[in-house]
C-alpha cells in the first residue's frame, strides 16, 4: 500500500482516551500532511504522550478512527510500527548495551537487510561512530538522546513520533538535535513533534496546542500569535530595585481586563485580549515616572499561557 | 548533627511503610502466602511415609504365605496390590518407580520351611529414595520372628525359636547401601534449575518494564512469541551448564552411580529447562515489579522443594497433597533423574514421567502468551 503524496500521513478524527474515568484525550481531530515538521505543545497532562501512543498503535483509542501513512489505528498496528520511528520521553534503550549493540538489536527486530552497513551509515549520520563502543547507559543527556534518534531512523521510517526528545538536554545538542529533524524533514519524512520549549516550537512548520485532551490552536507561529488576538505591553522600570515591580505585578493581576502578568528578569509582561480594556486598565500606571512602557508583539509563550488559562475556564 | 535522630529514623521508617501499603500485591503476598504455605505444608508433610506400593510375587499360595502377606500388611506400611504379579512384572513396576517395594514368597516355600531349610522370603526395594523406605524397612525387621507365630504350633513348634523359621532377605536396589547422597544429588539438578531459570526469566519482562525499556521493545515489530522464546533459549544453555557442574560433581565427588544414557538425559533436561523457564516468564508478564516477580518465584519454588519428593517422601504426602505435587515439573523430573542415573531407565521408563511435563509447558507457555501485553493499556 503506497500512500499518495496528496492523502494525510495522519488523519484521525474524535480520537478519545479515558484512564481510570479520567479523559485523557477527549474527542480529538488532527491531520498531519507529508514531509512538515508538527511541534505538538501543551501543558503536562494535556494528553500529548497519551495521543502520540494511539497514532503508533501502543494504546488502544476508547472512540475515535482514524489511519496514520494510511494504516487503520485500530486494526492495522504493526504495519504502522514498520514505518514510524518513535522515540519514547523516557531513554528507551537498553543501557547496558554499547552504542553498536543497541542499533544492531533494533535493525534486527525490524528485519531490517545489510545490518552492519545501515547501522554503520546511522552511526556517521549522527556523529556516534567514534562512541560505538560505549555502554548507552555512560552516555550524557545529549548523546542518548542521538542514539535514540538513530535507533528511530534506521528502518527508514515515513513519520517520526518525538516524545519530548530534547527534555533534559543541553542548548548546543537542542540545536544540533533540531537540525537533524530539518534535514528529514527535507527528504520527506513527516515529524510530529512534542515539547515545552518555545524556541523549538518556533522551528516547526506547524504547530498543534493541546490542553485537556482537546486541541485548541493550530497552525504556523505567526498564524497561532494573530488567531490569540493578545495585546501586550513590556514594563521597564527606569530606577529602584525590582520590589516596585513585584508590587506593581500583583496590583496589574487584580485588574479586569488585564489577562496576564509575568516578569521576564527585570522586565514585566503585561497581556491581555481586549486592547482597549488593557489600556485603560493599565492607565494610571503608564503615566507613572518609575515605569517605562512599551507595545510590544506577544510572544508565543504569551499566547501559551493566555491559551492555557483560557482552556482552564472552559474545562471548569 | 547527632549520631543518631529520632526523626529522621522516624521519617525513613514512615516513607517505607506507605510505601508498603502502596504495593499492594506485595503486601498481600506477604501476609497471605506464609498463611498459606503454613497451612499446606503443615498438612502435607509427613517424613515417615507409609501404605507405600508394594507388590506380591507368590511362588505359591499356602498358609505359612498367606500369613505373612497378613503380617506384612498389618504393619502398615505397606499397600500391597491385590492381585500378585510376576517377577518380570515386579521389576518393571520397580523401575518404573510404580511400586516402592516387591516381595516374593518363593515356590516350596511352606515345604522348604517345614523341612527347617529356612527358606528365603525376598522383600525389594527401591531404594532410590533411602529415606522413604527405610521405616518401612525396619517394620519388617522382626517379621521373621513373628509372622508365623500362630501357625508354629503343636508338632511345628520346635521351628519357632533361632534360628528363625524363615530368612527375610531385604534387598536395596538401585543404591544397596543406602546412600542418601544418590539421591539428594540428582534430585539437586532439578531444585537448582526450578530456582534459577524461574527467578532469571522471572525478571525478563519486569526489568523491561522498571528500566524503561518495555515501550520501546512494544513500539517495534517484535511478536511475543519472538520475544518470549529470544528470552528464555539463552537460559537453556545456562541451565545446561548447571546440569554438566552438578553431573560432574556427582560422579567425581559423590560417586553418584551413573547407569543410564546421557543422551536421554540430556534431552529430559531441555524439556525440564524450558517448562521452568516458561513459568518464569509467565511470572515475569503477571508481576508488575522485579520484586513481585521474585515473590512468585519463591511462591513457585518452595512448594516444589517440599511437596515434589526432594526434601520429603512424596508418598509419605496425603493423597490431596500428591495431587497438588503431580502438577509441579520437578516430581516428575526428580523420577526421571533418580530413574536414569540410578536406575538405568530409558524412554519408555521414562515416558510416564515425560509427557506431564510437556503438558505442563504448553499450558505455562500459553498463558505467558495470552497474558503478553502488545500494548500499554
Amino acid at each position: 500500500m503506497s500512500a499518495a503524496t496528496d492523502i494525510p500521513v495522519i488523519a484521525v478524527r474524535g480520537l478519545t482516551k479515558s484512564f481510570e474515568g479520567r479523559k485523557v484525550v477527549s474527542d480529538l481531530d488532527l491531520t498531519v500532511n507529508r514531509g512538515q515538521i508538527y511541534g505538538f505543545l501543551g501543558p503536562n497532562g494535556s494528553g500529548k504522550t497519551t495521543t502520540i501512543r494511539m497514532l503508533c498503535g501502543l494504546l488502544t483509542p476508547d472512540g475515535g478512527s482514524g489511519t496514520c501513512l494510511g494504516y487503520d489505528i485500530r486494526k492495522q498496528a504493526e504495519a504502522i510500527k514498520r514505518q514510524v520511528g518513535y522515540m519514547t520521553q523516557k531513554f528507551g534503550l537498553y543501557e547496558d548495551l554499547t552504542i553498536r549493540e543497541n542499533l544492531t538489536f533494533v535493525a534486527r527486530v525490524y528485519g531490517l537487510d545489510r545490518v552492519k552497513a545501515r547501522v554503520d551509515q546511522a552511526l556517521e549520520r549522527l556523529g556516534l561512530d567514534e562512541r560505538a563502543c560505549q555502554l548507552a547507559g555512560k552516555l550524557s543527556g545529549g548523546w542518548k538522546q542521538r542514539l535514540a534518534l538513530a535507533a528511530c531512523i534506521l528502518h527508514e521510517p515515513k513519520l517520526l513520533l518525538l516524545d519530548e526528545p530534547t527534555a533534559g538536554v543541553d542548548p548546543k545538542a537542542r540545536r544540533d538535535f533540531w537540525d537533524q529533524i530539518h534535514t528529514l524533514a527535507h527528504e520527506g519524512l513527516t515529524v510530529l513533534v512534542s515539547t515545552h520549549y518555545m524556541d523549538e516550537a518556533e522551528r516547526c512548520h506547524e504547530i498543534l496546542y493541546i490542553a485537556y485532551g482537546k486541541l485548541l490552536a493550530r497552525g504556523t507561529v505567526p498564524a497561532v500569535i494573530a488567531a490569540a488576538h493578545l495585546s501586550a505591553w513590556s514594563v521597564e522600570p527606569i530606577r529602584g530595585d525590582g520590589t516596585e515591580i513585584a508590587a506593581l505585578s500583583r496590583q496589574l493581576q487584580q485588574r479586569d481586563g488585564v489577562d496576564m502578568v509575568a516578569p521576564f528578569g527585570a522586565v514585566l509582561h503585561v497581556c491581555g485580549r481586549d486592547e482597549a480594556a488593557l489600556d485603560a486598565a493599565t492607565r494610571d500606571e503608564r503615566i507613572d515616572p518609575r515605569y517605562r512602557w512599551s507595545r510590544v508583539a506577544p510572544s508565543l509563550e504569551d499566547v501559551f499561557i493566555d491559551l492555557m488559562g483560557r482552556s482552564q475556564d472552559n474545562f471548569q | 548533627m547527632n549520631l543518631f535522630s529520632f526523626s529522621r529514623f522516624a521519617a525513613v521508617f514512615m516513607k517505607e511503610f506507605v510505601q508498603m501499603r502502596r504495593d499492594r500485591i506485595t503486601f498481600g503476598m506477604m501476609i497471605g502466602v506464609p498463611l498459606m504455605q503454613l497451612v499446606l505444608f503443615g498438612y502435607a508433610i509427613n517424613s515417615d511415609p507409609k501404605h507405600l506400593p508394594a507388590a506380591l510375587v507368590m511362588g505359591e499360595n499356602s498358609v505359612f504365605a498367606r500369613s505373612i502377606v497378613s503380617a506384612i500388611e498389618q504393619t502398615d506400611y505397606f499397600r500391597l496390590r491385590p492381585a500378585p504379579i510376576t517377577e518380570r512384572e515386579a521389576d518393571w513396576l520397580l523401575k518404573t518407580g510404580e511400586i516402592q517395594f516387591a516381595i516374593t514368597i518363593p515356590p516350596h516355600f511352606s515345604d522348604d520351611l517345614v523341612r527347617g531349610r529356612r527358606p528365603a522370603l525376598a522383600v525389594e526395594a527401591d531404594a532410590t529414595d533411602p529415606v522413604a523406605t527405610v521405616n518401612a524397612v525396619s517394620a519388617l525387621i522382626n517379621l521373621d520372628r513373628t509372622a508365623l507365630q500362630h501357625d508354629l504350633k503343636g508338632p511345628l513348634a520346635h521351628l519357632a525359636p533361632n534360628p528363625t523359621p524363615f530368612e527375610l532377605r531385604i534387598q536395596r536396589r538401585y543404591n544397596e547401601e543406602g546412600i542418601s547422597q544418590y539421591n539428594v544429588v540428582p534430585g539437586l539438578i532439578g531444585v537448582v534449575l526450578t530456582m534459577t531459570m524461574i527467578m532469571m526469566t522471572g525478571l525478563a519482562m519486569t526489568r523491561e518494564r522498571e528500566r524503561g525499556t518495555m515501550e520501546n521493545l512494544l513500539a517495534m515489530p517484535v511478536r511475543p512469541l519472538e520475544v518470549m522464546l529470544g528470552k528464555i533459549v539463552p537460559f537453556i544453555f545456562v541451565g545446561y551448564v548447571q546440569v554438566a557442574i552438578i553431573l560432574l560433581a556427582a560422579k567425581f565427588l559423590f560417586q553418584v552411580p551413573f547407569e543410564g544414557s546421557l543422551t536421554i538425559l540430556s534431552l529430559a533436561a531441555i524439556l525440564f529447562i524450558a517448562a521452568n523457564l516458561a513459568v518464569g516468564f509467565t511470572f515475569s508478564t503477571l508481576a508488575t515489579n522485579q520484586l513481585q516477580a521474585m515473590q512468585l518465584s519463591v511462591f513457585f519454588f518452595l512448594p516444589s522443594l517440599l511437596l515434589s519428593g526432594f526434601m520429603f517422601p512424596f508418598r509419605g504426602m496425603p493423597q490431596w497433597a500428591q495431587w497438588v505435587g503431580e502438577t509441579l515439573p520437578l516430581s516428575h523430573f526428580l523420577r526421571i533423574i533418580r530413574g536414569v542415573l540410578l536406575k538405568g531407565n530409558g524412554w519408555v521408563e521414562i515416558w510416564p514421567e515425560l509427557w506431564p511435563i510437556l503438558l505442563f509447558m504448553l499450558l505455562v507457555s500459553a498463558l505467558a502468551l495470552l497474558r503478553y501485553r502488545r500494548t500499554l493499556d
